[in-house]
């Protein structure tokens, strides 16, 4: 079954983003590998289609729509006004009518009317209400698939109607009936197995980190510790797992591990909990979720740390910051001094605020910087105390780590923020055109940054940010290696001491 | 005789079945917090929020000057327009509704330009073409009729308005009347029982879905107060507690 990629048309940039015409069916042929049967089951699905899966659908989405009041009143409340039409990058992207927002609520909303609604069973015709069938489950698995849940629709909808948690109920009907995805649902088997998304054995994280220490030591002369398991420490770190070895995320780890050595900060990565990424979050499956959740829990009461600290990561932020304390809290047993869990950012920002860090900002002369907005820190989350803290603690810790720093356009950063296109599990290699596709608005306004104020590098704090430039960026010239970690910025700019030891 | 039986039934089903749906929205759970950040951080700042989504349709400002522009006008309009039958139901009428009634006409024309501009939207622009439903455009029709059957006893045909106050108090004190008047206002009257009667069952759930919108509703802290959420069974609000932040 599986397709060879097909050739695409990169988008070109022009000088400014406009919306597209619709363009029925322009990405009817994207969809990502279905997961095959010990994938499913691993995480408790069917593994294949169901024989009555139109009646177990149908039930499940019921169920749904009971267990939550956010569904439930978005799926009733839609009066197609048509705010949110222009506002997801998939649509501006591609153009296809069903990445608008609204179109693709209503795959399943059809659903829901038919079902579910008077008006729906006695008059579909007029109301738009449809079955559940062969052709709208194939509706479903292509489109859910085209929604990062970036949730920048349900800032401009009137109702706050919010495409993630129907693109998550859509997902978690199929990963019911036995069509899941491929991609998500591996990765969450591999955190259920060995702790983290990458299916890193204990071994093999010891060594990565032993030879972390190594390198950077030979770089700065300084024994900077990237401590595994170390109980009693006073900081567990929770990381995405691509910070152990990927580009450009571990230079973002690096950057941690300096600041928490400067502050004299004891911490750990515990190999139970090696991984911050909750994909449970992206296929709508509160278990799985929760399941995820719990290791951090577990690691923490395990080590007996006293403060938990996200490392640089988006969606793990949002489950971090959001859910955390509902899914696996209370934490009454950490540091009550200190929010559970703390974002890294918060925690350098604090460290800037009392001045124990020695940052010299000339160390990033070469670099001049743009910030991007991840989607799930941006709109489901939030850093410091204060709402938009989010947006002005990272620009904050930027600017005390470099002189050269300039925001993109208004509309496309803070709230308004674009996805980078790779987000709610559709970073993968059979998901390419896609990914292009819908990062043109962020290249867009990366490119105004750009032609105004020759930026070098875009600085972000999500791993799938980041894994999604560094392959999207050349299809629009711009070089792979010009996005960072934001903690990569702090770490190169800390002055060390001639370190005693 | 038949229009105030219509009215009856219109205006029982209206109520019993947007009551029923309060009641759903408001005994489903809400498990997590999930508020479109940024966010109040505190139950005051989220009354402030909806009053801004509520009266300014804030969000739909930022999203689209010109949905916002005639949406908000046909709303208000409707909104004063209301404000002004009140006349029709209250004896003596309340000082402050004859002080507003020289406003309902401008209300009836607010609310046909906002329809209208709203209409073409959804015939002009492919992308809301391409999301309407019949009932979307037959919705926006109904509500012009009513407006432009009021509109034109106001400005054509005149009505005999002491015959329909007696009428609509009739209707208030179950002392019926029969509706003397044109075929004009029972149209009118007629539309309006076809719009109660929808109401539970359709798009214009939008007006009570708001107030149980989490993404608008919820207080962002959920690091300060674990949220528990499977008890939000007795208001939009009580997902959130009532105690103090404890920071």
């Amino acid at each position: 079954m599986a397709k060879k990629p097909v050739p695409f048309d990169v988008p070109v940039l022009g000088d400014f983003t406009d919306t597209p015409a619709v363009k029925p069916g322009a990405m009817s042929h994207s969809q990502p590998f279905v997961a095959k049967a010990p994938i499913n089951e691993a995480l408790g699905y069917p593994g294949e289609l169901v024989d009555n899966w139109q009646q177990v659908g149908v039930e499940k989405l019921g169920e749904l729509v009971k267990g939550s009041r956010a569904l439930r009143v978005y799926l009733d409340s839609c009066v197609k006004c048509g705010a949110c039409t222009d506002k997801c990058h998939y649509f501006l992207g591609t153009g296809d009518p069903n990445n608008m927002p609204v179109a693709r609520q209503d795959l399943l909303r059809s659903v829901y009317r038919r079902h579910y609604t008077l008006a729906g069973k006695y008059l579909p015709g007029l109301v738009g209400a449809k079955e559940f069938d062969e052709q709208m489950l194939d509706d479903w698995y292509k489109y859910f698939h085209q929604c990062s849940q970036c949730r920048r629709c349900s800032v401009y909808c009137p109702y706050g109607i919010d495409t993630a948690e129907v693109s998550m109920a859509a997902r978690e009907i199929m990963d019911t009936i036995g069509k899941g995805q491929k991609y998500c649902n591996e990765i969450i088997g591999k955190v259920h197995k060995l702790g983290n998304n990458l299916g890193l054995p204990e071994p093999a994280l010891a060594d990565t980190l032993e030879g972390l220490e190594e390198d950077v030591e030979e770089e700065i002369n300084v024994a900077v510790k990237f401590p595994l398991d170390v109980k009693g420490a006073e900081v567990l770190l929770v990381t995405p797992s691509a910070d152990f070895f990927a580009e450009p995320h571990i230079d973002g780890l690096i950057g941690y591990a300096k600041v928490f050595h400067q502050a004299g900060i004891s911490w750990t990565i515990s190999s139970h909990a090696s991984e911050a990424a909750n994909f449970g979050l992206f296929i709508g499956s509160r278990d799985n979720m929760q399941k995820v959740a719990m290791r951090i829990r577990e690691a923490a009461l395990e080590l007996g740390v006293k403060r938990i600290v996200f490392g640089e990561c988006g969606h793990a932020w949002r489950v971090g910051y959001s859910f955390l304390n509902t899914l696996a809290g209370p934490f009454d047993f950490l540091d009550s001094r200190y929010p559970v869990p703390q974002h890294i950012v918060e925690v350098t920002h604090d460290l800037i605020q009392q001045g124990r860090l020695r940052l010299d900002k000339s160390a990033n002369d070469d670099k001049r910087v743009t910030f991007h907005d991840s989607c799930n820190v941006a709109r489901a989350s939030r850093m410091g105390d204060k709402a938009g803290g989010q947006f002005t603690l990272p620009r904050d810790v930027i600017r005390a780590s470099c002189n050269h720093f300039f925001d993109m356009p208004a509309d496309t950063i803070g709230e308004a923020t674009f996805c980078c296109g790779g987000g709610g599990g559709l970073l993968t290699d059979d998901l390419v055109e896609l990914r292009v596709k819908g990062a043109k608005p962020r290249m867009q306004a990366l490119k105004d940054v750009n032609d105004q104020h020759r930026i070098t590098h875009m600085a972000a704090i999500c791993a799938i940010c980041k894994s999604q430039f560094s392959k999207v960026f050349p299809y629009y010239g711009f070089e792979m290696d010009q996005i960072i970690s934001v903690h990569q910025l702090v770490g190169d700019a800390l002055v060390f001491p001639v370190d005693p030891g | 005789m038949l229009i105030s039986a219509i009215l009856y039934l219109a205006a029982i089903i209206c109520v019993l079945g947007v009551g029923r749906k309060v009641y759903q929205y408001a005994a489903t759970p809400a498990p997590l917090k999930i508020p479109t950040t940024p966010a109040p951080t505190t139950r005051a700042g989220v009354v402030w929020r909806m009053f801004r989504e509520v009266v300014f349709f804030d969000s739909l400002f930022k999203a689209s000057k010109f949905t916002w522009l005639f949406g908000w006008l046909f709303h208000a309009g409707l909104f004063v327009a209301l404000l002004c039958h009140l006349r029709y139901f209250t004896e003596p009428v309340w000082g402050w509704v004859a002080l507003i009634a020289p406003l309902s006409k401008y209300a009836g024309l607010a609310m046909l330009v906002g329809l209208t501009g709203l209409l073409g939207r959804r015939f002009l622009v492919d992308r809301v073409r391409t999301i309407s439903a019949p009932s979307d455009y037959l919705m926006l029709l109904l509500i012009m009729a009513i407006a432009g059957s009021g509109l034109l006893m106001r400005f054509v045909w005149h009505t005999d308005i002491v015959a329909v106050k007696q009428f609509a108090r009739g209707l208030l004190s179950f002392d019926l009347n029969a509706l003397s008047g044109s075929s004009l206002l029972f149209l009118h009257l007629l539309f309006v029982a076809v719009l109660l009667l929808i109401f539970p069952f359709s798009k214009l759930l939008h007006a009570p879905g708001l107030f149980f919108s989490p993404s608008r509703y919820q207080v962002d802290n959920p690091r300060e107060r674990r949220h528990t959420g499977g008890q939000a069974s007795k208001s939009a609000n009580s997902a959130v507690s009532q105690e103090q932040k404890n920071g």
